[in-house]
């Protein structure tokens, strides 16, 4: 069973990364994100005083968590996490908007859309589902995403995380992220 | 290198969540208010039944249970007002999430209105008979009656880890998030559940005209408002001594944003202020009696408004 | 290519990769594009078998890179995304790309046409009928030609669908045709290459940057300017681990991925160019052979930059002798791979082609042209012209108005016939999708030259500040709803795209094609346009190469096989197309005019105290001022910030977030204020924003009032005598706090 599982990561390089913004434009239209909201977004962190600086851009989004306090601190079982795979979903059905999710999430990454279910990155998974990737993914213009299921050691995500330094965010809240960003 | 320049490039400003959380308003904490209220109430009118107290205690006994589902009907309403998607309430009711505090709190609020309904009727003939008079028509109402007045006090060993569940809950129902480093901490459970007895305690002080249950009451808030402070000392001491994220987010009330709100406010005016004058009082000090009672009603909902308004700020994300 | 995208992803989930562990260079690349060619007959996913896509190339900018346009199950606008065999996107949209679909559905856009019936600038119009707006233009044109000649008529065009009004205006007896994108930006580098290898670089640039093993950028925020495939080749060029070497006041995007940073002082990069031509020559690691074969002028060059020494250059550009030196030789190290970028917008200071010379120089001793990871050769692809009648001949041009002024100019400069309208030689002005407002320098002039015209005709999409000094106004449909010329591509491969409709154009909006040929009938020049329609003429230059309208809607892009190699191959002859036939380091030609035959530095204005240099550049969810009101890319970045050195900020007691106005070096004020970014990414002598924002057009909802308009404070302009272009970093501002 664990090796039909997909274990679904995404991988950043944020060595490549410029910061466009082209993943969170993509999102919006692929997935008819509504005005004033997004699924994912760009994080810019400098460090260092003039002229020795650091910068390091990060496409950030819901991480997918193999521990998603989303899912288990959901009421109504609306979050719930995709059968045989890692990716966390709401029912839009089963939703109240009691936002037990949204406080529940340390990355800030779901938010209420305007008929009052709550909404977040999907992985793109009826994307997925026809055999194509992510719509962030796919667009990346300086192809510094990756994305791909760990439990194939050879799939491309696997391999570059055995041969690259990486790192997940907020490692210590325990969500156990799978979104990964080689540094 | 520490990151000393930390933004967002792409605008993100979704709504309540951005750039700061605040995705509850005055609905929750007023609903944690009644919550507690009503869990309180029903832990000290079963209490009373318990220990044969009708005498000693006659409102607590007979009269005051009347308040626990009004109470917490009250808070149920403010939480209906925060659900973004209300069409959608019955689905609290189509499944149990064994992980979901909310989910757990859903059903024990289930429980606690038969509970606390059966103590209204188990008593409701010398509490209040004018509502009896009204009810007592209703097909099954004599039989139901007659029921819970003879199984009062099964009802009351009942009610209690009902009224115990619902306390607590109203404090796990913000510890249980990672997230909010400034609420994940279990001690909160414990602080919610005695502050909510001892909202309830001043509920008795307000509305009985007992003299002596007034001073056995009073004595007893007092002995909750000490246990409720050494609480929040443990509170403070614990996520003092956490992980970095905790300790920053205990620095919003220790010189932080919140810090004139919780210190003054709540332990100075609704913990520290009733419990000298209580002390008073059992000292022989004239003090009015609804004094006290007020302070801590009003240090138990602004100890809500605070929690969660505290807590929605503090965050792992810093940007 | 993508690394990982669907073809490794059918390849992983069919388990037929056996290639572990950590080759995930180019090898990997290599392998994915064979599966892409096998895949590419096959798949929909490349080619339009079930006509639910729509074949278009992106108007957003002008890299106008090939893509699919989608609807939903439902029929309504839902995506636009990059059509994979394009060489100008690989199958990638930038930010802006993506956000497309926004330009259709702003409801800004202007709807019907117009004819201006208050004040000039008042902003009062009426619609009126396409008939009306045709009668009225023809009236006008004709009256023009009658008293005045048909050559008082000039075309400022930066789109598309400006090709159809240049055949038409053309048609009409004027040659007068001119483009910001010239003296505004990048005709100074096209001149100093041109002069130097006797061609210029062309857009998309012919920089081999994923091969390039040293990429130097000077003034080029790749990155930040989002031409699509070129910053896909900078990132394979990170991810192969060349060295990077940025020159930028400013700690750009490129400058974050560059192995060293060099934050010279604004105005003096060539006398940093000078010095490492210096340590070239002195250390003798310049490109000896290419050299000795190619180029003349050599030794008047080692003469001329003899004293140009790194300490020499330290004091003016602060950058240290030996990181001149370092940088200079991880250059030479790495030639012929090695590749010291051109830039695009390069209008900055008023010596700018030989800044530009100096920089072609330099690519010169690193030998790398024709080379693989330098600059790679253009292949020739002619794709057929529909025939028309020949046009008349006006009876002078530009060149002629002009005499020996701008001598190297190949195309007039906008601002040359903006100065020209005010001595009064013109007339008439169309203007075709560019904003002039913010496209030229210190728009009080522009306002200035439109007072002295008799008709201003703009086309447009948005009711740009341009528009409110129209006559007419004519409503373009966006490129998402209208056929157009054809892009020709002739880069590393020879590519035609076709642009079609995929939705009904709104409003009352046409295409250019349809404006300009209904304009045509009206003024009795339908003899210049006779095709019935646009298919027709497409069909038929379609024809040329072998396809046709039917095919490229299903595929798009069309390949033409390109016979010339991109690289020089080895042992064969180059010959440049220079006076000389070589490539001149000096120049001769220079020389007769006048000008320094081998580029001279001479030090910029510097700031007052008090004063700081405004810089200004691109942010990738913009195309300068065009997209500013794009409902999506607006929600991106919906105005401009000011950088500021903490130690500026500190001296004047401003915070972060804190908002305050400009004021010029001539007292002029900033329409608006601006939010103020205390950061660490700039040098504390200059200040920073993106270009484009500040829009006075009330019809533009979002973006009017948002930020501040660089082009209000550009009022200094020095002229580059070379080829007319204006040079806009030659201003500085002070901060006006708010009360």
């Amino acid at each position: 069973m664990k090796i039909l599982k997909k274990r679904y990561a995404m991988v950043i390089d944020t060595r490549s990364c410029i910061g466009c913004g082209d993943c969170v434009v993509a999102c919006k239209t692929e997935n008819k994100v509504p005005e004033g909201l997004c699924r994912d977004w760009v994080v810019q962190e400098i460090s260092g005083t003039f002229p020795n600086l650091e910068m390091e851009h990060r496409s950030e989004r819901c991480n997918h968590c193999e521990n998603p306090p989303c899912v288990s601190s959901c009421p109504t079982g609306a979050s719930y996490i995709l059968d045989m795979t890692n990716i966390t979903l709401v029912d839009e059905d089963k939703c109240t908007g009691c936002k037990a999710c949204v406080a529940s999430c340390p990355y800030d990454a779901r938010f209420i859309m305007p008929e009052g279910y709550i909404s977040k990155c999907t992985f793109c998974h009826h994307r997925l589902e026809e055999g194509l990737l992510p719509a962030c993914v796919s667009t990346c213009p300086t192809i510094c995403m990756y994305f791909g299921n760990l439990n194939n050691p050879f799939s491309k995500v696997s391999r570059l995380l055995r041969a690259r330094k990486w790192k997940v965010l907020k490692p210590e809240a325990g969500t156990k992220p799978m979104v990964y960003y080689l540094v | 290198m520490n990151a000393n320049e930390i933004v967002i490039t792409t605008n993100k400003l979704n709504q309540h969540i951005d750039p700061q959380l605040h995705i509850w308003g005055w609905e929750v904490p007023v609903y944690l208010f009644f919550g507690g209220l009503a869990a309180g109430i029903l832990i000290i009118t079963a209490l009373a039944i318990i220990y044969d107290k009708e005498k000693e205690l006659p409102y607590s006994y007979n009269k005051l249970a009347l308040f626990a589902p009004i109470g917490l009907t009250l808070g149920m309403i403010a939480l209906f007002f925060d659900l973004e998607y209300k069409l959608h309430v019955f689905r609290f009711y189509t499944t149990f999430q064994v992980t979901s505090p909310m989910s757990w709190g859903s059903w024990i609020l289930q429980l606690f209105y038969p509970a606390s309904i059966l103590v209204i009727l188990g008593t409701i003939k010398k509490g209040w008979p004018w509502i009896y008079e009204k009810i007592k028509n209703i097909p099954m109402m004599e039989k139901i009656i007659l029921f819970s007045e003879r199984n009062l006090k099964t009802i009351a060993y009942i009610s209690i880890p009902i009224g115990v569940s619902l306390g607590i809950y109203t404090g796990i129902l913000l510890s249980a998030y990672v997230a909010r480093p400034f609420w994940n901490s279990s001690i909160l459970g414990p602080i919610f559940l005695v502050s909510g007895l001892s909202t309830a305690l001043a509920l008795v002080l307000i509305l009985t005209k007992d003299k002596h249950e007034q001073h056995f009451i009073s004595k007893v808030d007092l002995g909750v408002i000490i246990t409720e402070i050494t609480l929040i000392a443990l509170f403070i001491i614990g996520m003092q001594t956490g992980s970095a994220i905790k300790i920053e987010s205990i620095g919003m009330i220790l010189g932080g944003a919140f810090t004139t709100k919780f210190w003054i406010f709540f332990v100075g005016i609704g913990l520290f202020t009733p419990m000298v004058l209580e002390i008073l009082e059992l000292k022989g000090k004239a003090v009015p009696k609804m004094l006290p009672a007020s302070l801590v009603l009003f240090g138990g909902l602004i100890f809500r408004f605070i929690m969660v308004s505290a807590g929605q700020v503090s965050t792992w994300v810093n940007y | 290519m993508s690394k990982m995208n669907r073809r490794d992803f059918i390849v992983i989930s069919s388990a037929a990769v056996g290639a572990a562990g950590t080759a995930l260079g180019s090898a990997n690349q290599e392998a994915s594009k064979v599966v892409i060619k096998k895949l590419a007959k096959t798949s929909p996913f490349y080619v339009n078998h079930d006509g639910k896509k729509t074949a278009t190339f992106c108007e957003m900018c002008f890299w106008k890179c090939a893509a699919w346009v989608e609807k939903d199950e439902e029929g309504k606008p839902w995506k636009v995304t990059g059509n994979e065999i394009d060489h100008h996107c690989y199958g990638r949209l930038c930010t802006r790309g993506s956000g497309g679909l926004g330009s259709y559905l702003d409801e800004d856009r202007l709807k019907r046409p117009m004819i201006r019936v208050g004040k000039r600038g008042e902003q009062k119009f009426k619609e009126v009928s396409w008939d009306e707006a045709f009668s009225h233009i023809a009236k006008k044109l004709d009256k023009i030609k009658k008293e005045h000649g048909p050559e008082k008529v000039a075309l400022f065009n930066h789109g598309t669908g400006g090709v159809f009004f240049k055949t038409l205006l053309k048609g009409y007896g004027t040659q007068m045709m001119t483009h910001p994108s010239y003296a505004q930006c990048r005709g100074p580098r096209d001149e100093a290459f041109k002069l130097t290898f006797g061609e210029s670089v062309g857009s998309p640039e012919r920089t081999d940057l994923a091969h390039s093993k040293c990429i130097v950028l000077m003034g080029a925020h790749i990155g930040e300017n989002l031409h699509n495939s070129q910053v896909q080749d900078f990132g394979k060029a990170i991810d192969n681990r060349a060295t990077i070497i940025t020159v930028d006041p400013r700690f750009s995007v490129a400058a974050s991925k560059s192995k060293y940073w060099l934050p010279l002082r604004p105005g003096t990069d060539m006398a940093l160019v000078l010095a490492w031509i210096n340590v070239l020559i002195e250390e003798n690691i310049y490109c000896k052979s290419f050299v000795k074969d190619y180029c003349i002028g050599f030794d008047e060059l080692t003469k001329h930059v003899k004293d140009k020494t790194p300490e020499w250059a330290y004091p003016i550009t602060n950058i240290k002798p030996e990181i001149i030196r370092a940088t200079a030789r991880e250059m030479a190290k790495n030639a012929p791979a090695s590749l010291v970028h051109p830039s695009r917008h390069v209008a900055w200071y008023g010596d700018d082609t030989q800044r530009l010379r100096s920089i072609a120089i330099l690519n010169a001793l690193l030998g790398n042209w024709g080379e693989k990871g330098g600059f790679y050769m253009s292949s020739k692809l002619q794709v057929g012209k529909y025939p028309h009648p020949p046009y008349p001949k006006p009876k002078y041009t530009w060149f002629d108005l002009i005499g020996d002024k701008f001598p190297f100019a190949s195309t007039p400069p906008s601002s040359s016939i903006r100065d020209l309208t005010i001595e009064g030689h013109f007339k008439s002005w169309f203007v075709c999708a560019t904003n002039l407002m913010q496209s030229l320098p210190d728009p009080r002039q522009t306002i200035k030259a439109i007072e002295q015209l008799d008709l201003l005709v703009v086309i447009d999409t948005m009711p740009a500040e341009i528009t409110g000094w129209a006559d007419v106004i004519l409503p373009e449909c966006t490129y998402l709803e209208r056929y157009d010329e054809l892009r020709v591509t002739a880069g590393k491969k020879t590519q035609v795209a076709l642009r079609s409709p995929a939705f009904e154009a709104k409003w009352d909006t046409k295409p250019a094609w349809w404006i300009a040929k209904n304009l045509a009938n009206k003024m009795g020049l339908e003899k210049f346009f006779p095709w019935t329609d646009i298919k027709e003429y497409l069909n038929y230059r379609l024809k040329t190469i072998g396809s046709s309208i039917e095919e490229m809607e299903k595929i798009g892009v069309k390949e033409v096989e390109n016979k010339n190699p991109i690289y020089f191959q080895p042992g064969e002859k180059k010959i440049f197309k220079t006076p000389s036939k070589k490539v001149e380091l000096f120049s001769k030609k220079l020389q007769d005019y006048g000008f320094d035959p081998l580029p001279n530095f001479t030090m910029p204005d510097q700031p007052e105290e008090g004063y700081y240099r405004l810089i200004y550049g691109r942010a990738p969810a913009h195309t300068f001022g065009k997209t500013v009101n794009n409902p999506i890319l607006n929600e991106l970045m919906p105005e401009n910030v000011l950088w500021m050195n903490p130690q500026v900020a500190k001296n004047w007691g401003i915070k972060n977030k804190q908002r305050i106005k400009l004021k010029n070096q001539d007292g002029i004020l900033s329409d608006n204020d601006i939010e103020v970014m205390v950061t660490e990414r700039i040098r504390n002598d200059a200040v920073y924003l993106v270009h484009g924002f500040g829009h006075r057009a009330k019809k533009l909802s979002r973006a009017h009032g948002a930020g501040i308009d660089d082009q209000k404070l550009c009022t200094n302009i020095k002229v580059d005598p070379v080829m007319g272009a204006t040079s806009f970093r030659t201003n500085f501002v002070t901060f006006e706090l708010l009360s």
